[in-house]
């Protein structure tokens, strides 16, 4: 196989005497989409902001492209490719719908793709179009959804971490949410990483995945195996 | 009738210069939640450097040859001068303390303003420095109202930086990124947006903003004094609170309620208590109202 375009080395972190992160190490191929799933409060969140610098790696190294970026500054990665859709989708609740897009392009200087990508954004999602000009924070969950991924996709990314997408919202916004993840995956073969509570959509999605548990990889595995893995299937597949 | 349009006139002048100060306060507690009391010295150190600098323009006769070139140096060089010095503060006082209790900010404020004080006495001396006399005499007189040309000048200039702060603020990207930073600043590095440069910006604005009302206040009373930034600083930062605090709107229509109070006050309560009203605006909205005129909830801060 070829080098992974992300890679996480015996990844330590925290919030101050808070050990989250007991040496995670995990890699991602270009073009994967790989999952991570996990009880409540195992880490997962914390591996995505680790990666993405906002905590920082007290032992272990975060490595993306060959290069080690847990000593660069949380605001560098974006602009290197690395893009993550937060747990809450966080869209910035008094800026417009097309503020937020605006802004996920913060570093870009090309102003004219800057409007095309912004016009593709409301064609993948309609909705977002109609609600333009609407504050981010009035919007519905779903929609904030869209927005989020919206948003991170205005970064051109290469890497896409995705936290909990599906998240609070309806069967059929979740199908959605995830039809436009696999599109994103399969025509502009931006690699995910996918953290899920909902180990079966997710083990769906995916084509690997990691159990995590209090701080540590516990198991890793193809997807289909993990879903025919009796533990798992106990664990976090409500059997 | 004609007294109390007069007021009208003054209050405006006056105001405006309280909302340009204000607007510091109220965007930097915007971004990082800290109530700069160093604020008011870039206020004072503004119209310390306009007046060094008009001095000397007008000690070459230039004044007299090319009034508003001199003048729009001054502010410019002027406002530049205090962006820098805010910025500098930032990173020596505030940027260290950042992951800090907001306490410990908030002393290293009052610090820095001890500092820039002392710093203005001992270089500038204690005693009142005049501004050149013979700027803007005149004005236009109607019975007995006079809207002298100064005050003119003062309120256009006023205008015009509040007018550019809400375009650059609310229509460019750096105002949106501004904005961003303010509301959730993880996220903000999430998008690429650097929260220390926005809030260095946001400190050089604020401090610009002030260093302008310094020099109209030089202007306006005809001299400077080591001290001028306390009294005006607090005023501003009551307006910032009545406007609801973290609120750029609310600072513009605080600054103004502010400014006519203390005129109409003076005019038809007393001038000995012009001071007062400010204090018991102040004392009434966090009484009353504590998230101010514009203000949604204390947590809910906006830029
Ligand atoms: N800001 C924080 N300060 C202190 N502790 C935190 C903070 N965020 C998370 N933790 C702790 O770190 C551990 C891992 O949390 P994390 O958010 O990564 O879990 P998670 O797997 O994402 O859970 P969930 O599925 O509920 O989102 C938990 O014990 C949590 O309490
Ligand atoms: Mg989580």
């Amino acid at each position: 196989m070829t080098d992974p375009i992300l890679e996480l080395k015996d990844v330590h972190s925290g919030y101050g005497s808070i050990k989250a992160l007991k040496g995670i190490s995990l890699r991602v191929y270009p073009g994967e989409v790989v999952a991570i799933i996990g009880a409540n409060g195992a880490g997962k969140s914390t591996t995505l902001m680790t990666i993405c610098g906002i905590v920082k790696a007290e032992r272990g190294q975060v490595i993306y492209k060959g290069q080690v970026i847990n000593t660069l500054l949380p605001e560098k990665l974006p602009t290197l490719g690395l893009c993550q859709v937060p747990e809450g989708r966080r869209i910035f609740p008094r800026l417009t719908v097309m503020e937020n897009l605006r802004l996920g392009a913060f570093y870009r200087k090309d102003t004219d793709e800057i409007l095309k990508d912004i016009q593709k954004a409301y064609e993948m999602f309609p909705i977002l179009g109609e609600r333009k000009n609407q504050e981010g924070g009035t919007l519905s969950g779903g929609e904030q959804q869209m927005l989020a991924i919206a948003r991170a996709l205005m970064t051109k990314p290469k890497v896409l971490l995705l936290d909990e997408p599906s998240l609070g919202l309806a069967p059929i916004i979740v199908q959605q949410i995830f039809n436009i993840i696999d599109r994103i995956n399969k025509e502009d073969g931006t690699t995910i990483l996918l953290v899920e509570q909902n180990a079966n959509l997710a083990l769906q999605a995916a084509t690997r995945g990691y159990v995590v548990e209090t701080g540590q990889i516990t198991l890793e595995d193809d997807s289909t195996s993990l879903l025919a893995n009796p533990k798992i299937r106990a664990a976090y597949l409500g059997e | 009738m004609d007294y109390f349009i007069q007021q009208l006139i003054n209050g405006i002048t006056l105001g405006g210069i309280y909302a340009l100060i204000a607007l510091g306060y109220t965007m930097v507690y915007g971004v990082i939640q800290l109530i700069n009391f160093a604020h008011g010295e870039f206020f004072a150190a503004g119209g310390y450097v306009g007046v060094i600098l008009l001095s000397y323009f007008a000690g070459r006769g230039l004044m007299e040859t090319h009034p508003w070139i001199c003048l729009g140096m001054s502010f410019m060089l002027t406002m530049g001068y205090c962006a820098f010095l805010a910025m500098g503060v930032e990173k020596v006082a505030y940027l260290p303390l950042r992951n800090q209790s907001r306490l410990a900010a908030l002393l290293s404020a009052l610090g820095v303003s001890i500092f820039l004080s002392n710093a203005l006495m001992l270089t500038q001396g204690v005693f009142d420095k005049p501004y050149p006399g013979e700027l803007f005499n005149g004005g236009w007189e109607f019975g007995l109202v006079t809207i002298s040309y100064l005050q003119v000048m003062i309120v256009t200039m006023t205008i015009v930086l509040l007018v550019s702060l809400n375009i650059l603020v609310f229509k460019t990207k750096m105002g949106m990124a501004m904005r961003a930073t303010a509301q959730d600043k993880t996220m903000s590095a999430l998008v690429a947006i650097g929260s220390n440069r926005i809030i260095s910006l946001t400190f050089a604005i604020g401090a610009g903003l002030a260093a302008a009302a310094g020099i109209m206040v030089g202007l306006y009373y005809g001299s400077v004094r080591y001290d001028m930034g306390f009294v005006p600083g607090i005023k501003a930062f009551s307006a910032a609170v009545l406007g609801g605090i973290g609120n750029i709107t609310g600072a513009m229509l605080g600054g103004l309620i502010i400014g006519m109070v203390e005129i109409f006050g003076a005019g038809y309560i007393s001038g000995q208590y012009k001071d007062v009203f400010a204090f018991i605006i102040l004392i009434a909205v966090l009484y009353f109202k504590p998230t101010g005129i514009m203000g949604v909830n204390v947590d809910d801060t906006r830029v």
